[in-house]
């Protein structure tokens, strides 16, 4: 029984891991542009991006799975998304990307922000331009800043990926609550979906000690 | 043919008259200190001359050549303006060093990112590299400050820090240096090592515009003072001059004040 719950919990756990690793490639640079978006000196996009920013955060982001996994559907007269489980993946995936790019591009403001002007002006006087002033003086620096902040988001990214059940996508809680409905010739277990949180509680430990450990690389300078 | 020329500079932040038609001659290998009590516009004044603002009228010229007119629009691109930046130095009162690099570092990225624009960048990149290193490492020999080339500015003395700023400076060739308030930000105790440099810089001929609080120095070094007030030059000329012998009641008043401290 065991090992059968096991695999079942570890496919799900897959499925958790992949909406993950997806939702952070795509929401890390989004969330960049979001930050330029809302830092624009031309007014049309600062108002858009920070519009975005405002109605994202301002709702619960199991709504937001919600509507854009059936809304395209109703409006279109059939649903976008591909069939079964891919489909499923895709709309979380999406959903996941911009709700965490919203975030991410805040955090982001405030650690390019943070960054003192006389960095930019130093640049500047030296004849560099904007490009290599941001990625050869800010960028490194907004990092530093902003890897505690991030840290906390992303650790509550592995469990808020635990949402996408609400369309069924088969992450790891949904493969642990199966053995309680009904699943692999078992009904009726509880511990299963319980035992899930070891494997949240191991990875984000995981997750921590990267974090922890490039925040000392990062600790070389002031 | 002076080396700059200022002339008719106007400069308004909102209501605030900042800078009002200001104008003043540099020669080759001269050194101007601009003097005058907080708020008198010095500093805005060295910040139109490295295009970090935009002056409203006047012009700017560099050995004849305009580098900016206030009568013409604003049109130049990104590259134009980095060129023209390029004829001005500037060491900020708060130093400004990149963090994130070593004290030689600091004083080659720019020299570095400007020769890789230019062709020939990619068959001879360790050469490039080396020549630029090895004229940072000068750089930072001639501030005393060889054996901290590997430090990161947070490892350094705030004048040591000021130092490598001016070597960095320096590594561009700027045709003026500027130096805004080089010394404001350090304790006392420092601030001798910066001004030594600075002065050692004046004897070897350095084009230099220096604002600065410190009188003495302005006198011993500066072959010509400018005194500002309330955005308009008030007084100008050779420095013992003015300092000595002020013409201008406001300059008195204001040399007055420092005498006093």
């Amino acid at each position: 029984m065991f090992m059968t719950v096991l695999g079942a919990l570890n496919e799900g756990f897959v499925q958790t891991l992949k909406l993950f690793a997806v939702t952070l490639i795509g929401a890390i640079p989004l969330g960049l542009v979001i930050a330029f978006g809302s830092m624009s000196r031309f007014t049309p996009l600062r108002w858009l991006s920070r519009t975005v920013v405002w109605i994202i955060r301002g709702t619960p982001l199991i709504l937001q799975l919600y509507i854009l996994f059936f809304v395209p559907g109703m409006v279109l007269g059939r649903s976008p998304w591909p069939g079964g489980e891919t489909g499923r993946f895709i709309a979380a995936a999406v959903a996941f990307i911009i709700n965490y790019a919203c975030y991410f591009s805040e955090i982001y403001r405030g650690g390019i922000q943070g960054v003192p002007k006389g960095q930019q002006e130093a640049g500047q006087v030296l004849g560099m331009t904007r490009r290599q002033i941001f990625f050869k003086i800010t960028l490194l620096q907004m990092i530093k800043r902003i890897v505690p902040p991030m840290s906390n988001e992303v650790i509550t990214l592995v469990k808020d990926t635990s949402m996408a059940r609400v369309i069924s996508m088969q992450e790891i809680i949904w493969a642990g609550y199966s053995f309680m409905k009904g699943s692999h010739g078992y009904s009726g277990l509880l511990w299963p979906l319980f035992f899930t949180g070891v494997y949240y509680l191991v990875f984000n430990g995981v997750v921590t000690v990267l974090l922890e450990r490039l925040e000392k690389k990062l600790a070389y300078f002031a | 043919m002076s080396i700059l020329q200022v002339e008719h500079i106007c400069k308004s932040f909102g209501e605030t008259k900042v800078l009002q038609d200001i104008s003043f001659e540099l020669q080759e290998g001269e050194t101007l200190a601009i003097i005058g009590s907080s708020g008198s516009g010095k500093t805005t004044m060295l910040r139109c001359l490295n295009f970090l603002e935009r002056a409203d009228s006047g012009s700017i010229s560099v050995r004849g050549k305009t580098v900016f007119d206030g009568a013409a629009a604003a049109a130049e691109s990104e590259n134009e303006l980095r060129e023209k930046r390029l004829h001005f130095g500037l060491v900020f009162q708060s130093f400004n060093l990149f963090p994130q690099y070593t004290a030689l570092r600091n004083v080659t990225l720019a020299r570095e990112l400007q020769e890789k624009e230019k062709p020939g960048w990619k068959e001879n990149r360790k050469a490039i590299q080396k020549q630029i290193e090895e004229e940072g490492m000068e750089l930072l020999r001639r501030m005393g400050l060889a054996d901290r080339a590997g430090h990161y500015p947070h490892q350094l003395s705030g004048g040591q820090q000021q130092r490598v700023a001016i070597a960095r400076a320096l590594a561009m060739h700027p045709d003026i240096l500027c130096f805004d308030e080089p010394t404001s930000a350090l304790d006392p105790e420092l601030t001798g090592e910066v001004l030594k440099v600075i002065r050692a810089l004046a004897e070897q001929k350095t084009t230099m515009i220096i604002v600065t609080h410190e009188m003495a120095f302005a006198r011993d070094v500066a072959d010509r003072v400018v005194f500002m007030d309330g955005g308009v030059v008030v007084e100008s000329g050779p420095a013992r001059e003015v300092i000595d012998n002020p013409k201008e009641e406001r300059t008195r008043q204001f040399l007055a004040r420092y005498s006093e401290q």
